[in-house]
């Protein structure tokens, strides 16, 4: 598909996000010259006017269901001076957007939508400019009211004056690809001050679609001539195939084998049959019977295995020797955290069509422009004559099991020929999904005589956040890949605690440890799950500094507030602590804080424990937000809620469980997760806006307090810490038996 | 193979398959409806749920042999943008669904209770729910959606 194409497909599909893949001619872009790469440095990259005067935004990142798309709209239509309602944002298509970096680190606004707000503004720019010409009027005297260029003279429309053609304007890109592309333009966006749209509680456009089943989910893509297959991944770690019995899927009509080296799937014309195959072949597996430790031993395992890599991103003053000091008092606590899985609502779906010279593939990956240029590698073609069409899929909180759909899809397709659409089962949603890594945290501190804390230390230690890449883009970081003989090359990095506690001496270091499986498939492959790392860290640094106001015989609210330096920081907390009455508040409460990326959260939860059952119900939130300027109140509330109870589902529920040879949790039964009783009775939310500070990220920062906010309100409840998550009925009951 | 002839959203249809297929199956690929969704295939998620002559069913479980002469109703016959169920106008108006995926099943098993219990309160509602999944934590906002369609219910 070329250029001229995508424009027409994305004019006509301006009506919501879901993108047509029939293309109706457009009579007004056959009259316009030339066609524009698609390159971050054309205008025409990032706005389209269409005919009627609507616009088109193209963006490289996309929503998942909080609202970023609606978010980019309000600030498109606030830049470019027209209705809210007449931009369309397009996202996730390769052919229509650059690579922004997909959905990542909670910077869809931050860094996603900033770039689309200075492209609007230089669209304006440029528009008022032409209008000027056009008018005879200085450009100065001009204004622009809902699209109409208006001077005392006369007035022109933007569809007049570049409506269904193209800008053909150049804008400065800074080369960079992902996250950190940006651009520079001349026009000088709107001071915050002027804002009218931007603010505004507007709903999200993709709402009735789901409520009326009207739309189309990635797994209901279908195309004429497609077969189905499903990929058998393997029982166990570390597996190798030494046979397969074709034989053995005999009865099912036109069901056949794939495999190569240790990959292996069916492939039929009926969907069903494609399952029932699955199920019957027959496959002789070889495994390593001793690929894990023991469960119970993990983070006995953690504690002792060799740091691979270590790093002290912050360190002031000499923490040793404050520790070691005459006369002070040394509390010290470590904190486990297990393995999480995504659980993704429904496993992986792709559908790929591999022809002799190009390939598109639909996915419901988070980044599809890395999906395209993984699918290229993977096939031996140039990233441009693959095509990504990022359709919404079952959910997607991080480095899911959909980067590995899709190439899986894209191999069986070129191995029969024809459309392939692949959809897992639900244990290779839960089972084989890229896992949130387990951890082993240790904090220490030193106390003075007055309870004043004179050093603080944080060591955090784990697998690596990135054992695989956080994208596809490399077929070695894919289950594919790693069955074909690949081995991820993957980072080492993992991370520390977000917060501004001006202790004199303190240190904050990280340590990863090696994979439990190096070579061949692992159910144990770690990867990001929403914000990675954040929930377990905090989990051990926001419980430690309770465990600190606790020894100091001080309120724990009052503690933070003595030792934070930012601002911002400490106005979260207090908000939090106000609208939660804290002070008036019974046994029960918990408060936790931090900072992610300049975005700052305190919570304070509100439980209640069932001693005989070991139950916790978190009945209340209270949620104190602080991104910068708040483009939408709405859509900020919904995702910092989404964020509470997923929190608090992987704070008393998740736990990844296996045996020495293979994962054990499969499924809803083998790894639960928060229902409908469990769930709080209400959240509430402070949101303070500051319009003048530039918007970050809201998509992850809320769930990084969820898990500490809770184990304080237990220990407030109890007087008993739970240093380990999660803290299940089993756990919960134990601690207590044991205090 | 068998044929088996039934009911879907009103329309009298009819399917080829295997006994045993569940119901989910013919729904998406026999008759090209894009709800319900495919969750686990073990009825642990609630994202395949439809009614069966009224009441909440998991499809991904339900085998055709079952299904012969029934009547079927997915979430779209259950109402339209035009002419909603109470429980998918309050969805709308709160804005419920994130991913969504799971919607389907919420929508189709509170609409189920509430037919029996229009005036069920809270404690009973959370109890109804249960089993049901939704991954991105949309339940608070679940429960004000049907407090609301109670209020319109009412």
């Amino acid at each position: 598909m070329d250029r001229r194409d995508f424009l027409k497909m994305s004019f006509a599909a301006s009506g919501g996000l879901v993108v047509s893949f029939s293309l109706p001619p457009i009579e007004a872009l056959a009259q316009s010259a030339g066609k524009p790469a698609l390159v971050p440095n054309e205008l025409d990259s990032w706005i389209a006017v269409l005919p009627d005067g609507r616009v088109n935004a193209f963006f490289g990142k996309m929503d998942m269901g909080q609202g970023l798309d609606v978010a980019v709209a309000q600030i498109v239509a606030e830049e470019l001076d027209v209705g809210f309602d007449k931009v369309s944002v397009l996202m996730g298509d390769t052919a229509s957007s650059c690579n922004q970096g997909g959905a990542s680190g909670s910077t869809g606004t931050s860094n996603g939508a900033r770039l689309l707000r200075k492209a609007a503004a230089e669209a304006r720019r440029v528009l008022v400019e032409r209008a000027a010409d056009r008018l005879g009027a200085p450009a100065a005297e001009l204004r622009v009211e809902d699209g109409t260029v208006v001077s005392p003279r006369g007035k022109t429309t933007y569809a007049e004056l570049v409506g269904g053609r193209y800008f053909h304007h150049q804008v400065q890109w800074n080369q960079q690809t992902g996250n950190p592309m940006d651009i520079s333009v001349p026009a000088k966006p709107k001071p915050p001050a002027e804002y009218k749209v931007v603010g505004k509680p507007l709903a999200r456009r993709d709402v009735a679609w789901k409520l009326y089943g009207t739309g189309e989910y990635v797994t209901d893509v279908r195309v004429p001539g497609m077969v189905h297959a499903r990929v058998i991944r393997p029982p166990r770690a570390a597996c190798s195939v030494r046979g397969v019995d074709e034989s053995s899927i005999k009865g099912i009509r036109g069901a056949r084998v794939v495999r190569e080296k240790d990959f292996v799937a069916v492939v039929a014309p009926r969907e069903w049959d494609a399952v029932r195959a699955a199920q019957q072949l027959k496959i002789d597996w070889h495994y390593d019977a001793k690929a894990f430790p023991p469960m119970d031993a993990l983070h006995e395992h953690i504690r002792a295995a060799k740091a691979v890599k270590r790093e002290e991103p912050v360190k002031q003053g000499d923490v040793e020797a404050a520790l070691k000091a005459s006369g002070v008092r040394v509390i010290e606590a470590e904190y486990e955290w297990p393995f999480q899985s995504h659980a993704s609502m429904g496993p992986a779906c792709a559908l790929a069509d591999v022809k002799a010279d190009r390939c598109t593939v639909w996915t419901g990956s988070q980044k599809p422009h890395y999906t395209r240029d993984g699918v290229a590698k993977l096939l031996d073609m140039p990233p441009e004559k693959v095509r990504a069409v990022w359709v919404p899929g079952p959910g997607s909180y991080g480095r899911n099991d959909a980067g590995d759909a899709a190439l899986d899809a894209a191999f069986l397709s070129r191995a029969v020929a024809k459309p392939v659409r692949v959809q897992g089962m639900r244990a290779d949603g839960t089972a084989w999904d890229p896992k949130a890594p387990a951890a082993v945290h240790r904090a220490r501190a030193a106390l003075d005589a007055s309870g004043k804390v004179l050093a603080y230390d944080f060591l955090a230690k784990g697998f690596s956040r990135q054992h695989i890449a956080t994208n596809e883009s490399n077929p070695a970081d894919s289950l594919l890949g790693q069955a074909l003989g690949l081995t991820p090359k993957g980072n080492q990095i993992y991370g520390t605690p977000g917060e501004s506690y001006g202790f004199e001496n303190k240190r904050l270091a990280w340590e990863t440890i090696a994979p439990l499986v190096v070579a061949g498939c692992s159910p144990l492959r770690t990867s990001h799950l929403r914000d990675p790392v954040g929930p377990d860290i905090h989990f051990a640094s926001e419980q430690f500094i309770d465990e600190l106001a606790h020894a100091a015989g001080e309120d724990p609210v009052a503690f933070r507030l003595r030792y934070l330096t930012n601002p911002r920081h400490a106005a979260v907390v207090k908000a939090a602590a106000e609208k939660a009455r804290w002070s008036s508040l019974g046994k029960g409460k918990g408060i936790a804080f931090a900072d992610r990326n300049g975005t700052a959260v305190a919570v304070v939860a509100e439980v209640e424990v069932d001693r005989a059952s070991g139950r916790i119900w978190a009945k209340r939130f209270t949620v104190a937000h602080d991104c910068g300027l708040v483009i939408n109140p709405l859509t900020l509330r919904q995702t910092i809620e989404g964020n509470v109870v997923q929190g608090l589902s992987r704070t008393l529920f998740e736990e990844v469980r296996f045996a020495p040879d293979a994962v054990a949790s499969v499924d809803w039964a083998s790894y639960p997760i928060l229902e409908m009783p469990d769930a709080p009775e209400a959240i509430e939310i402070v949101l303070i806006d500051r319009p003048e500070v530039a918007p970050s990220g809201a998509g992850e920062p809320t769930i990084r307090v969820i898990p500490a906010a809770v184990a304080n309100a237990f220990f407030s409840a109890t007087g008993v810490r739970l240093r380990r998550a999660p803290l299940n009925p089993e756990r919960v009951k134990a601690a207590l038996a044991k205090a | 193979m068998a044929t088996y002839r039934f009911t879907v959203d009103g329309k009298r249809v009819s399917v080829d398959a295997q006994p045993e297929m569940p119901l989910l199956y013919a729904l998406r690929d026999d008759l090209g409806l894009r709800n319900p969704h495919f969750g686990c295939g073990l009825a642990q998620c609630g994202a395949c749920t439809v009614h069966v002559n009224g009441e909440a069913m998991r499809s991904c479980v339900l085998p055709m042999s079952a299904v012969a002469g029934k009547t079927v109703t997915t979430i779209a016959g259950l109402g339209t943008p035009e002419k909603p169920h109470p429980l998918q106008a309050a969805y709308v108006a709160e804005g419920v669904p994130q991913c969504g995926y799971c919607i389907n099943g919420w929508v189709m098993t509170a609409a189920a209770v509430l037919k029996k219990n229009p005036k069920a309160s809270d404690a009973e509602l959370r109890d109804a729910l249960a089993g049901l999944k939704c991954r991105c934590g949309t339940h608070v906002a679940i429960m004000r959606a049907i407090k609301r369609a109670q209020s319109q219910l009412a």
